[in-house]
């Protein structure tokens, strides 16, 4: 029971920066119909601005941990938020009327560079960084000796979660942006004729996404304490299984899916074996599909003629 | 980045410099932020895992001033060339002519092709990029198949590759089994897993169905990782035997092809016979699918790939269409996998990642979505820029995914854009009212 509810806590935590990732997919799919391939790479960069800025104010000489969270997170919220407007406006923009596939091999190719470009750009080894986040709180002992513990990184990595996920949803259902934002993906003509500035709207849900996928990429930095710059491929791929399984297009879903996803993981490999831990994740997406081909929280799509 | 009025007389192209310095400017400024971190700064974890870092200023300074004077060039060049579409560039008299010279192309390339390993004999090295782009050019027809003709985008197509390959690998190394009696084998055990997949994906549409099959790629690939025992996980199947000109040995022994037609050896034999196998598969691949489109399955598949719902409304079975669409593409991406495996004499896990799915989708969508010709001379043009570029290595890639990029939004629709159906009604017909009434219409 206590080994349960320890893999309960890590399954958690793992989920959350896939929910964050795959929030980004999903906010991309429901408005332009289109799978961001680059997105799991956008989420990479967004943890390599991390490291880079951690060492740059720890070499400055600051030293109050917090503060420099603060920092960082703004610093590569912001730096990565302007890759995902780039991105958009070179490769997706131009493609946004073009038939359904163009915009998609697109994205592969903007993956393909992303990944490429910070090769070149930093190396291909990986960095790993001395944790900054220590010390953490013993929950519960057992009788034999096991420890439940949950670390101060897991819990900065869940609070961090629930606060932007609580601002994201304010900013969908309450804000000028998200009302524009929701219109748009019912029908962006009406949504123009009704003066929506369309081509904005979509270029701030890729804003909103990098920067959510840029506080991921922070947690998966404090959490794991490496970037390299493949991690955006697994991280992205089942951040997007995510994404479809708990419906493509819907918010809610999109965290529900990852904490699934987070939690399948971590319990197949405390329970059965580390090596096929994604094989069951995937293989549970196709489950899941086969019987509600929607996803958990999707709308049913409606047919028409 | 704005966009530049339509019309631009000579006063105004005037006028327009301190915009064009203002645009330009703003692209170097995001530039500047973009890659102030990633290319400024240098990490680097030393011996003892501490992290360092070194500054590039020089380097960010020179890629900020290339993209101001490149959004000048290219801000110029679209107001001197004005908004161009694709139809723009190409006038029609130059349309009807490609189109004149599309009717000899494939005859003549096919020729050519023919005639590859007499004009290179000597020159192994583009014997064997011939032979890689052929092998490019079978997956690509087979994948056509899936995407192209039905329309089911299929991301995981290097798997039944992966299933092709492995097949024949194992095959032969554990049961010392022929090529030729493992090449129907790939086949058919490819087919059969195109099969299992394409089972759970029946009710699934679009991108659904992208990620269903993109991961059923992964699973394959992480189990032939893990599954050591069967497959040697990371380390490969290595020794795989060389391909037989049906039992006779292409090797230098007293049994070998060239004993027995009394020629002297030499190494070139075997390649030259690996072309024309993979010439062989390719067109195989090539004559089935052209033969198939004209049968009632083929023209099953283009109505899927047009209106799934309306050919559900006329019958037919989109069950077994979709799973034949699935099975026929898999059998041939398992043939071409079983001649990678006998070319190479070794695979590992490493040969079947995403990026060759990638790949082929590429090549079948550049290639203009179930033309024939246009996927060839696309295999052709990837493969062979490819090559072009690999004294470039690490910049290779990049130049890859930049050239996808710029290709989708020049020509969307592929290189050779044609998706037509093979079938259409010539003559729209009348159909008056009563009619649909009774339900004939």
């Amino acid at each position: 029971m206590d080994y349960f509810a320890q893999q309960l806590i890590n399954g958690l935590v793992l989920g959350s920066i896939y929910g964050l990732i795959a929030i980004g997919y999903t906010m991309v799919y429901g408005i332009v119909g289109m799978i961001n391939f680059a997105h799991g790479d956008v989420f990479m960069i967004g943890g390599f601005i991390a490291l880079i800025t951690f060492l740059i104010l720890i070499s400055l000489g600051l030293t109050a941990i917090p503060v420099i969270l603060l920092i960082v997170l703004l610093v590569s919220m912001a730096i990565t938020a302007l890759y995902g407007w780039t991105i958009e406006r070179i490769a997706y923009r131009p493609l946004r009327h073009s038939f359904r596939l163009a915009p998609m091999l697109s994205a592969i190719g903007m993956s393909f560079v992303l990944t490429n470009y910070s090769q070149i750009a930093q190396g291909a080894r990986v960095k790993p960084i001395p944790p900054l986040i220590t010390g953490g709180y013993t929950l519960h002992e057992s009788a034999d000796g096991f420890v439940i513990r949950l670390s101060n990184v897991q819990i900065v990595v869940v609070i961090t979660t629930i606060v932007l996920l609580a601002i994201f949803t304010w900013l969908v259902s309450r804000t000028r942006l998200g009302r524009d934002m929701r219109a748009c993906e019912q029908d962006q003509t009406m949504a123009a004729l009704l003066g929506v500035d369309v081509d904005r709207t979509i270029s701030m849900t890729f804003v909103i996404g990098a920067a959510l996928a840029a506080v991921a990429g922070l947690m998966y930095l404090l959490y794991y304490g490496l970037v390299d710059f493949f991690m955006g491929f697994v991280a992205g791929i089942k951040a997007f299984t995510a994404a479809v399984l708990g419906g493509i297009g819907s918010l809610p879903g999109a965290m529900l899916g990852g904490l699934a996803i987070g939690l399948i993981e971590t319990f197949w490999s405390a329970y059965f074996s580390v090596e096929y831990k994604d094989v069951a994740a995937f293989s549970i997406l196709i489950v899941v599909l086969i019987f509600m081909p929607t996803g958990l929280l999707g709308r049913p799509e409606v047919e028409k003629v | 980045m704005t966009v530049t009025p339509h019309e631009t007389t000579k006063a105004s192209r005037t006028a327009d410099i301190p915009f064009l310095l203002k645009t330009a400017f703003i692209n170097a400024l995001i530039a500047l932020v973009l890659f102030s971190l990633m290319i400024g700064i240098r990490t680097e974890a030393g011996s003892d895992g501490q992290l360092t870092y070194w500054t590039r200023f020089g380097d960010l300074a020179s890629i900020v001033a290339a993209v101001f004077g490149g959004s000048i060039v290219i801000e110029l060049l679209r107001q001197w060339i004005g908004p161009t579409g694709a139809e723009k560039l190409v006038p029609p008299a130059v349309q009807s002519g490609i189109s004149f010279i599309g009717h000899y192309l494939a005859p003549a390339l096919l020729i050519f092709t023919l005639l590859v390993p007499v004009i290179f004999y000597n020159q192994r090295y583009i014997l064997d990029l011939a032979i890689l782009v052929l092998t490019y050019v079978m997956l690509g027809w087979g994948l056509n198949v899936v995407v192209g003709l039905a329309g089911l985008l299929d991301l995981g197509y290097v798997a039944f590759y992966a299933v092709g390959a492995y097949s024949y690998g194992l095959l032969a190394t554990s049961f010392g089994w022929s090529f030729w009696i493992c090449l129907p084998l790939a086949g058919i055990l490819a087919a059969f897993w195109g099969v299992l997949l394409g089972f759970p994906v029946l009710r699934l549409r679009g991108d659904y169905l992208a990620i269903v099959t993109l991961a059923f790629g992964e699973i394959i690939r992480l189990v032939i990782i893990n599954w050591q025992d069967l497959t040697g996980g990371p380390n490969g199947v290595s020794g795989i035997p060389r391909p037989t000109f049906f039992g006779i040995p292409l090797d230098n022994s007293d049994d070998g092809l060239a004993a027995k037609l009394g020629i002297e050896y030499s190494p070139t034999h075997r390649i030259v016979f690996l072309f024309y196998l993979i010439l062989a598969l390719a067109l195989l691949t090539n004559w089935v699918t052209i033969r198939l489109r004209r049968l009632p399955i083929g023209r099953a598949w283009e109505a899927l790939r047009e209106d799934e719902v309306a050919c559900r409304a006329l019958g037919i079975n989109t069950t077994t269409t979709k799973l034949t669409a699935f099975a026929t593409g898999a059998m041939f991406g398992g043939f071409a996998g079983a001649f990678f495996a006998t070319r190479q004499g070794f695979i590992s896990p490493e040969s079947f990642t995403f990026q060759e799915s990638a790949l082929v989708l590429a090549i079948v969508v550049l290639g203009g979505m179930g033309s024939q010709l246009g996927v060839a001379l696309a295999a052709l043009t990837m493969i062979g820029g490819f090559e072009l570029f690999r004294s470039l290595e690490n910049y290779r890639m990049l130049v890859f995914g930049m050239a996808m990029v710029l290709i989708m939004i020049w020509r969307p629709r592929g290189i050779i854009g044609h998706r037509a159906p093979t079938v259409y009604l010539t003559k729209a017909q009348a159909i008056s009212s009563d009619l649909v009434k009774e339900g004939h219409g």
